[in-house]
């Protein structure tokens, strides 16, 4: 008989709820440790970038309207989810040889952190807002509300869980995201897409890119539709510029580089409020 | 009427002048694949908002409204280099307001008439109502065809209607909306284009807006090459105004290239050329900063009237 021919799974990006191709018909081909040839993944493009942020704007009313506990039930859903694919994603992890026992550490950390910010969905809005004193008949109050499109570079040495640390506090606040995943190990983040696809999660609310960060960072930082930006490499140059584009439309810039996307150190609901504006609202009160 | 006799020969309109209609669909998508860039794309963007009838046709317009939309299509961007739209299209009851704050800054003033957006009224009343709006300081009207007849084979009366509103409308240019979301068939649209052009229209218009489906491109080729055979039968220029539904620059910039490659440069102007839409001017603002900084921008920093 004759060998048989493997099929080989194409790893397509994930935006507006669609699986797609580059625009520009590009791809780059990752490989792992030993020089393996992997796959070939997408290689996102300036107009993908802008595709992806409008995608992101558009879904981005819906998201921020639904109750809090609503999107902790979609998050929850994602974890359900990704813990019935667990093989799947150790199995991808390994391929980039990620030791068997590290990588179901790994996968079982992701669930776990999708289920705590399930958990402070509907709470972090009480535990940030706060009745303010004020020297004038007004009932002074402030509450967090979603800051809006945030570009996300995920951490390029995490695949799976560094993704999603960075992920589920930017959209358990109702932002919606336009992520750029590793570029080192795209194919989880590739398969995370699929993940979400599948446990009603509204189309445009995440967006997955894959492609160069040197290529891609520009149009993201300089994007004057992006809310806030999220950069977790640690690389200075790139920080640097991120600031100075930011500057144009006053994104936020939140820099974070842990050495250990496993620590439970990470799970603090500040993450949240980072992409959290403070409304304050003055009302009248008279007797 | 003692100009009778310069009255242009009037086909046939019975005859149906057939209309391959893969063929126009074909020739949609081949020419959607042309791309414009760079200098040429800043040009065309420019052109497109110089060519845009900035459209308020709502129940609930008020004369705040009017007024704020006008300063919009005056004054698009704080950028003088960036042109004012061509005209502002309004209800008959607001046509004043409008007429009194655009002045003379060479924005005209366009309103729809004639029992819009249905056209369901009697001859008299749709008449008045043009005369009315040519008082109240249109410089344009835009009206709308008795459907109803044109499906039930009146060309005739659709023909005379058109040919009393042209003379209701004295100074001011007759736009034709031929509405053909309810035409249902190209061959109708054709028929239609042609009867408006011989009763004497100087634009001829896709739509009001309020039926879906509103302008296609294959609708507004039909349209043109009405236009071209027109052209070539009696050596007049006739304007196209697709309405409704064009939202983005890059739409507006594939309609600018089916006009040119169908009819030619001559007709890439606001002369012989509209669109009409509301939240097109704001995307061809946005489109025409991002050619001039390179970032791509958002509508948060954009006025919305």
């Amino acid at each position: 008989m004759a060998k048989r021919l493997d099929v080989l799974k194409t790893y397509k990006m994930y935006t507006g709820g669609k699986f797609i191709r580059s625009e520009s018909g590009r791809y780059f081909v990752t490989e792992n440790k030993q020089g393996k040839e992997l796959a070939n993944v997408c290689r996102a493009s300036r107009k993908d970038v802008r595709d992806a942020v409008k995608t992101a704007r558009g879904a981005w009313g819906d998201w921020a309207a639904r109750s809090p506990f609503n999107r902790g039930q979609i998050l929850y859903r994602i974890a359900e989810v990704l813990e019935g694919r667990k093989e799947q994603f150790r199995h991808e992890l390994m391929q980039y040889g990620i030791q068997h026992k590290k990588a179901e550490t790994e996968v079982e950390a992701t669930i776990d952190r999708l289920v705590y910010y399930a958990g402070w969905s509907d709470k972090y809005g009480q535990v940030f807002s706060s009745v303010n004193p004020v020297a004038s008949s007004h009932f002074n109050f402030s509450m967090p509300e979603p800051t809006g499109v945030v570009a996300i570079v995920a951490p390029d040495d995490s695949p799976l869980l560094g993704l999603v640390s960075v992920l589920a506090p930017v959209i358990t606040g109702g932002n919606t995201a336009v992520v750029l995943s590793s570029e080192t190990y795209p194919l989880p983040a590739a398969s995370f897409a699929e993940v979400l696809h599948s446990s009603d999660v509204p189309g445009g609310v995440v967006n997955l890119l894959t492609g160069y960060r040197t290529e891609l960072l520009e149009h993201l930082s300089r994007h004057m539709d992006v809310n806030a930006m999220y950069y977790t490499d640690g690389d200075e140059d790139a920080q640097k510029m991120i600031q100075e584009h930011a500057s144009l439309n006053v994104k936020r810039v939140v820099f974070d580089h842990p050495k250990d996307w496993t620590s439970e150190n990470l799970e603090h609901p500040y993450t949240i409020l980072d992409f959290q504006e403070i409304k304050t609202t003055w009302h009248p009160v008279g007797y | 009427m003692a100009e009778e006799t310069t009255l242009l020969p009037r086909p046939d309109f019975t005859r149906t002048v057939p209309i391959d209609k893969v063929g126009v669909e074909e020739r949609v998508d081949r020419l959607n694949k042309r791309s414009i860039k760079t200098e040429s794309k800043f040009w065309a963007l420019k052109l497109a908002l110089n060519m845009v009838d900035l459209t308020t046709l709502e129940g609930m317009d008020t004369p705040g409204k009017v007024r704020q939309m006008c300063y919009k299509a005056m004054h698009p961007h704080p950028d003088p280099d960036i042109p004012a739209v061509a005209a502002v299209c309004v209800y008959p009851n607001l046509v004043r307001v409008a007429r009194e704050t655009v002045g003379d800054s060479g924005v005209n003033v366009a309103s729809v008439a004639t029992g819009f957006p249905s056209g369901m009224y009697t001859l008299e009343s749709r008449l008045e109502d043009t005369r009315y709006a040519v008082e109240e300081g249109a410089d344009e009207i835009d009206m709308v065809i008795s459907r109803w007849a044109f499906l039930k084979g009146e060309y005739n009366r659709v023909f005379d209607e058109i040919a009393a509103v042209k003379e209701a409308c004295g100074e001011a240019h007759l736009k034709v909306i031929l509405e053909t979301g309810e035409l249902e068939t190209y061959e109708n649209v054709r028929k239609a284009s042609d009867i408006a052009m011989y009763a004497g229209a100087d634009f001829i218009k896709t739509s009001t807006g309020k039926v879906k489906p509103a302008a296609t491109q294959p609708v507004t080729l039909v349209m043109l090459e009405a236009i071209r055979d027109f052209y070539y039968a009696t050596g007049k220029k006739i304007g196209m105004k697709p309405a409704g539904g064009i939202r983005d620059s890059k739409t507006a910039l594939r309609y600018l290239i089916l006009v040119n490659e169908t009819l030619g440069g001559d007709w890439l102007n606001p002369h012989l050329f509209r669109f009409g839409a509301s939240s097109l001017a704001n995307d061809l603002l946005m489109q025409i900063i991002k050619q001039q900084t390179g970032n791509y921008q958002s509508a948060d920093y954009f006025t919305i009237d």
